[in-house]
C-alpha cells in the first residue's frame, strides 16, 4: 500500500526535529531513509506511526493514519525499533505471539489461528529451532530475526524497520537485507528503514530519501541520491562513488 | 502441523497450579487446626465436616470450643489468606505495571496512606475505634495512591512510569511526615498506633472479612484479566503502541485494581511488608515470568505463605503473639535467598 507523507512537522521537547517532510512511497517497494546522526530518521518513522505527535498529513493507501484507532493502525503498519526491548526469560514464540495483539479482543486471548501465523512466520525466518528458547539467549542476528518476526506476525502491508542492521556483522547484514528483500517481494510489502550504511541502503533500496537537518535533502533512486557531491555536503565525509552491481552506487572513505 | 506445533506458548500449567492449591489448603488446614485453645484436631476436622451441607457429625468440642473455631481461627486463617493473596497480586501488578521486580504494592504511597488515616482514627477517636480504623486505613491507602497519580500524572505526559514512581516516593515521603508529626502529638498512643504498624490479622472477624471481600474479589478479577496485557507491556510502552495498545490505559486500570487490593489488605492487617515482592518472584523464579502464570500463582502463593507466617506469628512465643510483618520479613528472607539459590531460571522481569 501506498505511504503518502505531506508537510510533517515533529517538535520534540519545543525542539523542531522535522520541518515539512514530504515523502512518496510506492506500493510494494522499498524506501530508504538516509541521513547524518540527529537529522530526525527514527523520528519520522515514529511520527508515521503516531508515537510522537506532529503536524502534517500522513496516509497508508489513502487512510489517514492519525484518524485510525490504535489497534486498526497496528494492523496496517508494523514497526521494528532501532533498540528494541527484550522482555527477559519470554521465548521466541511468545514473543512472536506479541505481534498478533492488534487481532486479538482487549481481555482477550490467542487464537488456534494467532498460534499458527505465529509459527509460520517462525518457519519461514527459519527460527523453528529456536521458538522455545528465550530472547537473553540468542545473538544479535537471531534477535534481530525475531524482532522481525513479531513485526511479520502483524501481517501488515506496511513494514516500518528502524535500523535493521545495526550492531550486526557484514554476513548478518546482508542475511537480514536480503530476507527483507524476500518478504517484500513474495508478500507484497511495502517497506521503510531507515539506514545509516549508504551502501547497505544503495544495494537494497528502490528509493532513498535523505534527510538532513530535519528536512528532505534529496529523494530518489540510488544513483540521483547517493552522489559525491551530495554525500560530502550533509555527510561532512569524504568519499568516492563508484557504479557497483546494476549500475547501483557503492561508497569508499577516502581519508582527506 | 510441523515442528513448530510443538512449541506452546507460556501459560499456567496443572503442575504448579496443583502445587500452589495444595500449598494453600495446606497451610489453611494448619491455620485451622493450631491454636492456643488446644482444640484437638480430630474435634476440628469433624466440626468442619459437620458444616459441609448434607454432612452431619458430632465435633465433641463443645460450644466454647466450637465458638473458638469459627469465631476465631476460621474467620483468621481465611484474613491471612486473604491479605497474604492480596499483597502479593497487587505486588504482581505493580511490578508489571512499572516493568521492575522490585516495585511493591506500597510504591505509590499506599502504605503512608493507610498509616495516616489509621493513625488519625486512633489520636482522635478516645476509646476503641472499632472498625473505624480498618475503614480509615482503607480511604487513606486509596487517597494516597491517587495522590501519587495525579500528580505524577500531572508531571509527566500521559502517565509514564518513571514520574509516578517519583509522584509516589514523594507522596509516601510526605505521608510519613504527617503520620509521625500525629503521632508525636498524641505519644501516650504510641503503642496502638505501633501494633498497628506491624501488622497483623490477629483481630480477624467475619465482619471485617465481609468489609474487604467484595474489593478483594473484584480486583482479584481483574488484574486476573489482564495478565496478557502486562505481557504485551513488557516490550515498552512505545513498542505497545505500535502493537495497538495503550499503555497509559493498562496502567491506570491495573494501577487501580492492585491499589484497591492493596487498600484491602492493609486496612485490616496494617503493614506487611516482604509479600508482595517475595512471593511473585518467586513465582517467577520457579515456574516462568508471563503474567499470566505470575498473577494467578502470586494470589495462591501469597495467601499460603502469609497463612505460614501467620501461624509462626502466634506459635513461635505463645501465648503472646509476633507482629506479623516482623514474621513475613524474618521468614521471607532466607526464603528467598534458597528461592534464589535453588533455581537456575534467569527471569528478571
Amino acid at each position: 500500500m501506498t505511504v503518502v507523507v505531506r508537510g510533517l512537522d515533529v517538535a520534540l521537547g519545543g525542539r523542531p526535529v522535522l520541518k515539512g517532510v514530504s515523502l512518496d512511497v510506492p506500493a510494494g517497494s522499498w524506501t530508504a531513509v538516509i541521513g547524518p546522526n540527529g537529522a530526525g530518521k527514527s523520528t519520522l518513522l515514529r511520527a508515521v506511526l503516531g508515537l510522537v505527535s506532529g503536524d502534517g498529513e500522513v496516509t497508508v493507501a489513502g487512510a489517514d493514519l492519525g484518524a485510525l484507532r490504535p489497534r486498526q493502525r497496528a494492523r496496517l503498519v508494523a514497526y521494528a525499533p532501532q533498540s528494541p526491548n527484550l522482555p527477559v526469560g519470554m521465548t521466541v514464540f511468545d514473543y512472536t505471539l506479541l505481534g498478533r495483539s492488534p487481532y486479538i479482543p482487549h481481555l482477550g486471548r490467542e487464537s488456534t489461528r494467532d498460534r499458527a501465523v505465529a509459527a509460520e512466520v517462525l518457519e519461514r525466518l527459519d527460527l523453528t529451532e529456536l521458538a522455545g528458547r528465550t530472547l537473553d539467549h540468542l545473538s544479535g542476528g537471531e534477535q534481530q530475526r525475531v524482532v522481525l518476526a513479531r513485526a511479520l506476525a502483524q501481517q501488515t502491508p506496511v513494514l516500518l524497520l528502524d535500523e535493521p542492521t545495526t550492531a550486526l556483522d557484514m554476513g548478518h547484514q546482508q542475511q537480514v537485507m536480503e530476507l527483507i528483500d524476500q518478504l517484500r517481494l513474495s508478500d507484497d510489502l511495502t517497506v521503510v528503514t531507515t539506514i545509516h550504511d549508504l551502501t547497505l541502503a544503495g544495494q537494497y533500496a528502490d528509493d532513498l530519501v535523505l534527510l538532513s537537518d530535519g528536512r528532505v535533502a534529496a529523494a530518489g533512486s540510488p544513483e540521483e541520491v547517493l552522489t559525491q557531491a551530495t554525500v560530502e555536503e550533509h555527510f561532512d565525509a569524504r568519499v568516492r562513488v563508484f557504479p557497483g552491481p546494476g549500475g547501483r552506487p557503492v561508497l569508499a572513505l577516502e581519508r582527506p | 502441523m510441523t515442528a513448530s506445533a510443538r512449541v506452546s506458548q507460556a501459560r499456567l500449567r496443572a503442575v504448579p497450579l496443583a502445587v500452589a492449591l495444595v500449598l494453600l489448603a495446606g497451610t489453611l488446614l494448619g491455620g485451622v487446626l493450631v491454636g492456643a485453645a488446644g482444640l484437638p484436631a480430630g474435634g476440628v476436622l469433624r466440626a468442619l465436616a459437620d458444616r459441609v451441607p448434607f454432612v452431619h457429625v458430632d465435633s465433641g468440642l463443645g460450644a466454647v470450643g466450637e465458638n473458638v473455631l469459627f469465631q476465631l481461627r476460621v474467620p483468621r486463617a481465611l484474613m491471612a489468606a486473604l491479605v497474604g493473596g492480596m499483597l502479593a497480586l497487587a505486588g504482581a501488578g505493580y511490578q508489571g505495571v512499572f516493568r521492575n521486580p522490585l516495585a511493591d504494592p506500597y510504591l505509590l504511597g499506599a502504605a503512608a496512606g493507610a498509616g495516616v488515616g489509621a493513625t488519625l482514627t486512633i489520636v482522635l477517636m478516645p476509646g476503641d475505634p472499632g472498625y473505624v480504623v480498618p475503614v480509615a486505613a482503607f480511604a487513606g491507602a486509596i487517597c494516597g495512591v491517587l495522590l501519587a497519580y495525579v500528580l505524577g500524572s500531572a508531571a509527566g505526559r500521559g502517565g509514564g512510569a518513571a514520574t509516578l514512581v517519583l509522584a509516589g516516593v514523594a507522596v509516601s515521603s510526605f505521608l510519613a511526615a504527617v503520620q509521625t508529626f500525629l503521632q508525636q502529638v498524641k505519644a501516650e498512643e504510641l503503642q496502638r498506633i505501633y501494633s498497628w504498624i506491624l501488622g497483623g490479622v490477629g483481630s480477624a472477624d467475619w465482619r471485617q472479612l465481609a468489609l474487604v471481600a467484595p474489593y478483594a474479589l473484584v480486583s482479584t478479577a481483574v488484574l486476573l484479566a489482564h495478565g496478557r496485557l502486562l505481557d504485551v507491556l513488557s516490550v515498552g510502552d512505545e513498542e505497545a503502541a505500535s502493537l495497538g495498545l495503550s499503555a497509559a490505559r493498562v496502567r491506570l486500570v491495573v494501577l487501580v485494581a492492585a491499589s484497591l487490593a492493596t487498600a484491602c489488605a492493609v486496612a485490616v492487617s496494617g503493614l506487611i511488608g516482604f509479600v508482595g515482592i517475595v512471593v511473585p518472584h518467586a513465582v517467577r523464579r520457579l515456574a516462568g515470568g508471563s503474567y499470566r502464570i505470575v498473577l494467578p500463582l502470586s494470589l495462591l502463593g501469597g495467601a499460603a505463605f502469609l497463612e505460614l507466617a501467620d501461624l509462626v506469628a502466634r506459635t513461635v512465643i505463645a501465648p503472646a503473639e509476633l507482629p506479623l510483618g516482623v514474621v513475613t520479613a524474618f521468614v521471607g528472607g532466607p526464603f528467598f535467598v534458597a528461592v534464589l539459590r535453588a533455581s537456575r531460571r534467569q527471569v528478571d522481569t
